[in-house]
């Protein structure tokens, strides 16, 4: 892309601070597909030609994609949080937990959903690829399917969580699980101290995406009266 | 009838009561066939232990991958390998370790 400074839709006034007097470059895609981009495209239209699948499919599964974000993990683990029971049928089977507030799996994939505990800190990775609870999480950092994390963290995680700010006493045991198959993790982070008075919904708010990896841990910070 | 005894009429299809228990000790296969395998290479001919089966049986997706599978169903492991049977030279405590899930035919019983 290159227009990142100009992504507004520029039908309508409105005001950038200056005069508005230059050029707009043209949003579109200047450079030649690459390698990938091309046999992506032959496939599609191979499998479409072949109706194996529909064009209107392929939109409709962008969409159910799009429509995943770490908003819905954080609504679990808050209602891991605050519902016991509920706490134990998502560990005993993390996509059923999933599936009772509504999040379906649209992919084949098992949920295994790991607590952080005050013993055992648990990591997630996927060394392979880029395997990730998608219908919980929605895509996956950049970060996540690089090759140093995925190499370091089966390694060095210490070493790792380290980078992220994150310090794990030598008295907490660290459990890297490594997603190659059929298996998606999500992290359980420990609710933090001084939450007992907050609602599920403000919970939730308080758990993050790298929380669930398990890169970081969920903080609060009471906000000054 | 008790749920028990409803069991104990039931008669299995092969192959469907998994081949490890929780807590068995296993090492992975290390074997190293070209192509797209699913157990990384890092962790072939490891010493490990049963942790959990997981319960829902699926395809060999190594084999489904190269259209050999007809559909056939395994179960897979979730496997406990310490980090120090990984890496000799680990940096970190004793307990630390690595959980993978492994389909049963990279496992092998010792």
């Amino acid at each position: 892309m290159h227009s990142e400074d100009h992504n507004q839709d520029h039908d309508h006034p409105h005001d950038h601070g200056r005069e508005h007097d230059h050029p707009h470059e043209e949003i579109s895609i200047t450079e030649a597909p690459g390698y990938y981009d091309v046999m992506e495209t032959a496939v599609r239209e191979l499998l479409v030609e072949r109706k194996l699948f529909g064009p209107d499919e392929i939109r409709r599964q962008i969409e159910v994609l799009d429509s995943r974000t770490p908003a819905l993990g954080a609504k679990v683990v808050a209602r891991a949080w605050v519902d016991g029971d509920f706490r134990k049928r998502l560990l005993e089977d993390g996509r059923k937990g999933c599936e009772e507030l509504g999040i379906t799996f649209y992919d084949d994939t098992q949920l295994i959903v790991l607590e952080n505990t005050p013993d055992t800190h648990n990591l997630i990775v996927c060394t392979l690829c880029s395997c990730y609870p998608r219908p919980v999480l929605g895509l996956p950092p950049d970060w996540y399917k690089l090759k140093p994390y995925r190499s370091r963290a089966v390694y060095e995680p210490r070493a790792v969580l380290e980078e992220f700010g994150t310090h794990i006493p030598n008295d907490v045991e660290i459990v890297v699980s490594d997603s190659t198959a059929l298996v998606r993790y999500l992290v359980l982070p420990m609710r933090p101290a001084g939450t007992e008075n907050l609602t599920e919904e403000e919970l939730a708010s308080l758990v993050t995406r790298d929380a669930m990896i398990g890169v970081v841990p969920v903080n609060y910070q009471k906000r000054a009266a | 009838m008790t749920s028990q005894s409803i069991a104990e009429t039931v008669v299995p299809a092969l192959g469907e009561v998994p081949i490890f228990v929780v807590g068995e000790r296993v090492r992975t296969g290390t074997r190293f066939p070209v192509g797209h395998y699913r157990l990384p290479t890092y962790l072939r001919g490891k010493l490990g232990v049963v942790e959990r089966v997981i319960p829902t049986m699926a395809v060999d997706n190594e084999e489904e991958g190269y259209g050999r599978n007809a559909g056939s169903k395994g179960h897979y492991y979730r496997i406990a390998i310490p980090m120090s049977e990984i890496w000799t030279d680990y940096k970190g405590q004793a307990s630390d370790g690595l959980r993978i899930e492994v389909f049963e035919n990279w496992l092998e019983r010792i």
